[in-house]
């Protein structure tokens, strides 16, 4: 991706999360989101180094992940609202956002789940070759905070990709919290030492600078697409909002207005922004509002799911549940 | 015609799907040598790419194999033990069976959890001897448990067709079972379908997994005081209901045995479903496991703690009298 395309990935993401939150607050979104406004460069650097044939596992903190590598916004933002216009219907939201004709595995509500998954599906493309060599190389990239390297199934997946040689990138995350303890309160040793153990190489970027991130990512991709295995990048980031929009309700207090000012005074909306054109700017900028304003006024006035309809594509193959109640 | 065991009858329906289906690949711990006798030769026949030795990592494996699936895939896993269906829980009842509606029906996760002698077997004590076939049906993982070769193979195949994840518990007390017949008469058994093992007029006894064999035995017993029609569901979840209503209006009466834990259990399950929709001649009874409970390692403690032969017997004399 270019200078500009980078720039206007950041700039989605962040203005998706901030209509989202205007959402929240007006009760349209039940339930909260886990704002990724910090965090851009991330998504963008990476899924910048990606095909649309590649595929993701996401977080909780899933939005910028499942934007990046080209949901519509505006069927997200539906999701979000729990519409059945929505990417998933309405039966994921804000942590299940999926979208599987663009590689986008999900975002995982559970805390290190997708390492595993990321590398069985690249596992299996790689078996598939043979018979369809068109995607045959396709990588999966597995994102995770710093709190999932301390979950083993997640050490256990560094374990089968090293033996391996699944063409799975591992990226790491790290905004210096899980949820509200600290990094160095939570992880032994080093993240990159983790997976140096299994032999994995590991990089540490500037997980702000969506250029870097994406440099770093090419070369992943090249070692994995080649047959060589996988790679962690460990991101140094900041999560510039609150972990949950819950925060502000329960007034957590575990970060200083100074480190939040510090944190936030390296905006990846404006490393990036520096490197393009102030016309390319303002024209992305306002292309973007008016993706983000049909967005929500899709979400707001999409229909809102039949309960009748609650329990469909429980199961695949159609299977019919009992009700809970007898008639 | 030729004997076919148990086990035999796995190791036959993997090869044959294996066949079939090149994207059927089975995952597990020390399959590629066949320690547990369901993937002998295998490994010779596909090689390691669809018999895939993994090391000591159930969580990752497992959810290993939901990437797959989801990437077009028919994974089938082998577990070793059943207990360790506890710590992959996670992997399969909140990753594994969420994936397909918390997607609004984008994917579908083609998974076969098999687990070759599942329950009590003889000496393996606490940490190996569950049979959480219940806990599966309670959060609604398609869960089948056969009774005899020809359905174990026959639901083996089906449960690797079929395009949702399925457990595939396989007694312990049932790998030995041996029958005669002829394989060309081999075939899927549809999940979900129970059978009539004997017919009979004067009560119904569900019996599931290798307690089939138990309940056939002891209706053969007490034939000369009453005609009692064994029900095998086959299928724990989704249950034949109508399967079962059909036996319990022919016959009015009710016992089950289920090596269960009593509390949750799906004999409990069993008997409320067929008392909300029969009015019985008797009140039911079911044998089970006690609630809660850990087999002790002594032979007699572990025999003590599950169905056994006397306790069926009095349940079904005491539903008969009453």
């Amino acid at each position: 991706m270019d200078s500009a395309e980078l720039y206007r990935t950041v700039r989605l993401i962040r203005r998706f999360e901030e209509r989202a939150i205007e959402l929240v607050r007006s009760g349209e979104i039940v339930g909260g989101i886990h704002p990724y406004i910090g965090q851009e460069a991330i998504a963008a650097g990476v899924c910048g180094a990606l095909r649309r044939d590649d595929i993701i596992t996401s977080t909780h903190r899933g939005h910028g992940h499942v934007l990046a590598k080209g949901a519509d916004p505006v069927r997200m933002m539906a999701e979000l609202a729990g519409r059945s216009t929505g990417l998933n219907q309405g039966r994921g939201g804000s942590m299940h956002a999926a979208d599987f004709s663009l590689g986008i595995f999900g975002a995982n509500g559970i805390v290190g789940a997708g390492g595993a998954i990321a590398a069985g599906a690249a596992w299996a493309r790689r078996a598939q070759r043979p018979a369809d060599s068109e995607t045959g190389d396709v990588v999966a990239v597995n994102f995770f905070g710093d709190g999932a390297v301390s979950q083993g199934v997640l050490l256990e997946a560094f374990n089968l990709a090293a033996l391996w040689k699944i063409p799975v990138i591992f990226v790491c995350e790290n905004n210096g919290y899980a949820t509200t303890m600290p990094v160095e309160a939570g992880v032994a040793g080093t993240i990159t030492g983790r997976a140096e153990a299994f032999g994995i190489p590991a990089t540490t970027v500037d997980g702000q600078d969506p250029e870097c991130v994406q440099a770093v990512s090419e070369a992943a991709v090249i070692r994995a697409r080649s047959g060589n295995g996988p790679s962690l990048i460990e991101c140094m980031t900041y999560r510039f909002d609150a972990h949950h929009t819950f925060e502000h309700k329960a007034r957590l207090n575990y970060r200083s207005e100074d480190e939040l000012a510090a944190g936030r005074s390296r905006d990846p909306l404006d490393i990036q922004g520096a490197r393009v054109p102030s016309e390319v700017l303002s024209r992305i900028d306002a292309e973007i509002e008016e993706l983000l304003a049909e967005a929500v006024r899709f979400a707001v006035e999409s229909p809102k799911p039949d309960p009748a309809d609650a329990l469909d594509h429980l199961y695949a193959t159609g299977l019919r549940v009992r009700t809970g109640v007898n008639n | 015609m030729p004997k076919l065991s148990y086990l035999k009858a796995l190791n036959r329906a993997l090869g044959d799907e294996m066949a079939r289906d090149d994207s059927v690949v089975v995952l597990g711990e020390d399959i590629g040598v066949g320690v547990a006798g369901v993937t002998t030769g295998l490994l010779a026949r596909y090689g390691d790419q669809r018999i895939v030795d993994m090391p000591l990592s159930e969580q990752a494996f497992t959810s290993f194999a939901t990437g797959m699936a989801m990437a077009g895939m028919r994974p089938v896993i082998e577990f070793q033990i059943p207990s360790l269906l506890f710590l992959t829980f996670e992997q399969i009842a909140n990753q594994a069976h969420k994936f397909s509606l918390m997607t609004g029906g984008q994917t579908k996760v083609p998974v076969t959890y098999v687990v070759p002698g599942s329950g009590s077997r003889t000496g393996w004590a606490g940490q190996h001897s569950d049979h959480p076939y219940s806990l599966f049906a309670h959060v609604g993982v398609k869960t089948v448990m056969p009774a005899t070769p020809s359905d174990a193979y026959g639901l083996l195949a089906s449960a690797i067709r079929d395009d949702d994840p399925v457990v595939f518990f396989a007694p312990s007390g049932a790998l030995a079972v041996r029958d005669d017949l002829d394989f060309a008469t081999l075939a899927p058994v549809p999940i979900g379908v129970g059978r009539v093992a004997r017919p009979g007029t004067d009560i119904t006894v569900v019996a599931l997994g290798h307690l089939v064999h138990m309940a056939l035995e002891v209706a053969e017993e007490l034939a000369g005081e009453a005609s009692i029609e064994v029900f095998d569901p086959r299928t724990v979840y989704p249950f034949d209901w109508a399967g079962l209503s059909a036996s319990v209006a022919r016959t009015g009466r009710l016992v089950v045995v289920d090596d269960s834990n009593r509390s949750c259990g799906i004999g409990g399950e069993i008997i409320a479903t067929v008392v909300e929709d029969h009015r019985l001649l008797a009140p039911p009874k079911r044998v089970t496991r006690p609630d809660g409970a850990v087999l002790p390692f002594a032979l007699e403690l572990d025999r003590a703690v599950q169905p056994t032969r006397e306790q069926l017997t009095a349940a079904i004399q005491a539903v008969l009298k009453s």
